[in-house]
């Protein structure tokens, strides 16, 4: 019966032995829907909106196919150059502020005996497999108004009238920096862990004092973590728009608020596709920089 | 790195930077039960706002949507992307390096560029945005996560196990169900993981690709936040905690069950 339908079909059998002897083949039949698939929902839609920055705008938001270079240079105006510069300073103090807060817990948890340390590193991500703008909200819950913080202050007679802290680009950082540390800690975790222990004792015996041995040796050492922390930290944190929207209000716009306004409020949808290519050429600048720096590590996934 | 005791200050430093990772959930865990509405200061203990969570039908729907979605795209993608990696793992084909840095692209790109892309993409097509287009989306994204999770996973894989079960009389198919497969299966499981764990929780991509009456969680959430700040959000913040927490625990059972092999 099997050897019936294979003669009849004497193309399909072919094509089976050719599969069956053909790695090269075999390869490609695999790697073949992922190709297809990232092809129309990656490469087709990202095309597209390097053509649709290039078109005009017509009077009711639609697309005029008429070539044109303005939406480039439209964002070149003071207004938006502000909103470029407030964004990259906003990814900048929230890479910073990650490298503050999630530096001694790196080395921390790189000193305590090793079988702690797998334990202390679940707990850090715990929180961040809930969802972020869960996150977010407990810190609306802290920070507003009469939200707990200024309750306590209050209570504790620090302050008399409470503080404005929800609103405004404190509380954006206070969000951002929440959102994006595990994304430091685990990167600087591990280069400060493969820090030799020896290095340090030989630093102490000949009579370094701690601090000067963690400035000449640990820092530099862990520093491909700290690049790779910060590219992790930053590269997301240029783009964000969602902690802009619910902690920022209406006076914080970052790339990412003017993208989104572009295409869903204002209906620019050239003008909207000029800024995400800066943005997404930014985004390759910086990822290229670290890549020539340090290599694709696996340190990018995490 | 030395294994002496840290000092105190370092230790204090720890101690304080996990309070500040905790205090926020431990605080919307307990604002969950507060009987004032306005969710401003802590009147008294009450169920209340759970049952008003049960019954609400829009959060009923998002959740359903939500799970739906993630299911499938979950699926679909754990097929796609353990195909794409074990492909790139174990064979040279013309165009193996563009494809292999191609798989980057979705994890470097910034979230708001490819949900405005994916909108246009959509648009310009004619497909009605909605769970479709969603579907679509996080199937999308999730794709090269997997394959570079299960690729990374395949690292340490011994061929040679296959070639016994083929010298053994075993054919292709036969080896991949019965060798190959549960040999990754872990690394396809920790794929899989991560993917419904990233559609569970993307805000950005669904924001554009949804339609009217495709609203997901994050999206249900976001615009509750938005509008009011009641106890109800904290009672389904709550519960999406508790689940994650569950789910981890269970996660972290298994493993410790699992002989270290």
């Amino acid at each position: 019966m099997i050897s019936q339908t294979a003669q009849s079909h004497p193309g399909r059998i072919s094509l089976v032995k050719k599969l069956r002897e053909n790695a090269q083949l075999q390869g490609l039949t695999l790697v073949s829907p992922t190709v297809i698939y990232l092809i129309f929902t990656m490469v087709c839609p990202l095309i597209l909106v390097v053509i649709i920055s290039f078109m005009t705008r017509g009077h009711y938001g639609d697309i005029i196919y008429q070539f044109t270079v303005a939406n480039y240079s439209r964002l070149v105006d003071s207004l938006y150059l502000r909103i470029l510069g407030y964004s990259l300073l906003t990814a900048a103090m929230t890479t910073l502020g990650t490298i503050f807060i999630g530096y001694p817990l790196a080395y921390y948890i790189a000193r305590v005996p090793s079988r702690q340390r797998a334990l202390y590193l679940f707990l850090i991500l715990v929180p961040f497999w809930t969802n972020f703008i869960i996150r977010i909200y407990a810190w609306i819950m802290i920070l507003r108004t009469e939200g707990l913080l200024n309750s306590f202050l209050q209570w504790l007679g620090i302050i008399h009238a409470p503080l404005e802290i929800l609103y405004t680009p404190t509380a954006v950082l206070i969000g951002m920096v929440y959102e994006f540390l595990p994304f430091m800690i685990l990167p600087l975790y591990t280069s400060l862990e493969k820090i030799e222990a020896a290095q340090l004792e030989a630093a102490a015996d000949l009579g370094a004092r701690p601090w000067r041995a963690f400035l000449r040796i640990t820092l530099p050492l862990s520093l491909p973590g700290m690049t790779a922390g910060s590219i992790l930290v930053f590269i997301p944190a240029m783009g964000m728009f969602v902690v802009p929207d619910l902690m920022g209000g209406a006076k914080t716009i970052l790339v990412g608020n003017l993208i989104r306004n572009q295409f869903l409020t204002a209906r620019d949808w050239p003008f909207g596709s000029a800024a995400s290519m800066l943005l997404l050429v930014l985004t390759l600048i910086f990822t290229l920089f670290y890549v020539r720096r340090a290599g694709f590590g696996e340190e990018l996934l995490v | 790195m030395s294994e002496k005791k840290p000092a105190l200050w370092l230790r204090i430093f720890a101690i304080l930077t996990f309070l500040y990772i905790y205090f926020p959930i431990l605080i919307l865990v307990i604002f969950s039960f507060n009987t004032q509405k306005l969710n401003i200061r802590w009147e008294g203990f009450t169920f209340h706002w759970y049952g008003v969570l049960f019954k609400d039908s829009n959060v009923i729907l998002a959740t359903r949507n939500t799970l739906l979605i993630a299911t499938i795209s979950t699926i679909v993608a754990t097929i796609i992307g353990t195909m794409a990696a074990l492909a790139l793992q174990r064979y040279r084909f013309p165009g193996y390096s563009i494809t292999e840095s191609a798989l980057y692209v979705p994890v470097i790109i910034p979230e708001v560029v490819m949900g405005i892309s994916l909108l246009a993409f959509f648009a310009l097509i004619g497909l009605k945005l909605g769970l479709g287009t969603i579907t679509l989306s996080h199937i999308a994204f999730n794709i090269p996560f997997v394959a570079l999770v299960v690729r990374a996973r395949l690292h340490g894989f011994d061929k040679s196990i296959e070639e016994a079960a083929m010298d053994l009389g075993a054919n292709e198919l036969t080896t991949f169900w019965r060798v190959t497969l549960p040999t990754i299966m872990p690394g396809v499981l920790s794929g899989a993981m991560l993917a419904f764990t990233l559609s569970l929780d993307d805000y950005v991509i669904t924001y554009f690709t949804s339609g009217p009456g495709s609203t997901t969680l994050p999206l249900r959430i976001f615009s509750m936040v938005r509008f009011a700040v009641t106890p109800e959000v904290n009672a389904l913040s709550t519960l999406w905690v508790l689940t994650v927490f569950i789910l981890l625990f269970i996660g972290q059972v298994a493993q410790r069950r699992q002989p270290a092999s």
